[in-house]
């Protein structure tokens, strides 16, 4: 039953990361460069115009179910199996998703890196 | 790249790796909730150490909003994995977990990972300015 709990907690985390991860890149494209913008115009500025935007909040709350479902997988699991164990699944699940949604330029060096570091992430769960 | 751009992605990994770390530590004096004391997850959140992973959870979340305001998803996450390597050294200094030599090898992985997409572009142009790009060069053949 740990097991059970433990990995399903840990698809709920790469689920809800991965749409939090895609939409909050994708409000932030929308808004511009965060530092430029508080020196042109103040944080006051800044946090209104963040907060404001309809994709930051969906994609808050998708964070914020991720955060919940790593707590749970927390009381059940060592950090060193659940953050690498999300995490790596999460690097793929990701450089699709930007490709598809966001139309990045996911290129052999960026497939390189994130195979790598997903390979990397999966054995720290060994 | 800048050094307030180097900046900001140290802040993602510093802080996001503190901050889980902090966080199994609280979860760990919590013990195990199952889906019948759900609400404890709640509960949970006003311990010291969980509140302690929460703060620094938002300096990472800040850090990571602004670094993604100027560079690809594609980028950031694999440019800020060496933070997986850090939260291993915390767990194996700070929380006694083993650190085995497969895990080891999962470090040197993840740093060969890490300096693959470093050296490449944070920003790639968005694709019609890339078809637009591709055009003169098909009319010059």
């Amino acid at each position: 039953m740990k097991a059970v709990y433990t990995w399903g907690a840990i698809l709920a985390i790469v689920i809800a990361s991965t749409a939090g991860d895609i939409l909050m890149s994708y409000a932030m494209k929308q808004i511009g460069d965060l530092g430029e913008l508080r020196e042109q115009r103040g944080i006051l500025h800044v946090a209104g115009r963040v907060l404001g935007n309809g994709a930051f909040l969906c994609g808050l709350c998708f964070m914020a179910c991720a955060f919940f479902s790593l707590l749970f997988a927390l009381s059940w699991a060592d950090v060193s199996l659940v953050g690498p164990a999300s995490a790596s699944l999460t690097f793929i699940s990701n450089a699709i998703a930007a490709r598809i949604f966001l139309h990045e330029h996911v290129d052999r060096r960026r497939w390189t890196a994130a195979l790598l570091v997903a390979g990397g992430v999966a054995l720290l769960a060994v | 790249m800048t050094f307030r751009n180097y900046s900001i992605l140290a802040g993602v990994v510093f802080f996001g790796a503190c901050g889980d770390v902090l966080l199994s530590r609280g979860m760990k004096s919590v013990g195990e909730i199952s889906f019948s004391n759900f609400h404890q997850l709640f509960t949970a959140l006003l311990t010291p150490w969980v509140a302690a992973g929460v703060c620094l959870l938002i300096l990472f979340f800040v850090s990571y909003l602004t670094a993604l305001s100027w560079a690809d998803l594609t980028y950031v996450l694999p440019a800020t994995a060496i933070g997986y390597v850090f939260m291993a050294l915390l767990a194996r200094f700070f929380l006694h977990e083993t650190v085995s030599p497969t895990r080891w090898l999962g470090i040197g992985l993840i740093t060969a990972g890490v300096g693959f997409v470093a050296g490449g572009p944070a920003l790639t142009p968005p694709r019609e300015q890339r078809t637009t790009e591709a055009v003169p060069r098909e009319v010059e053949r």
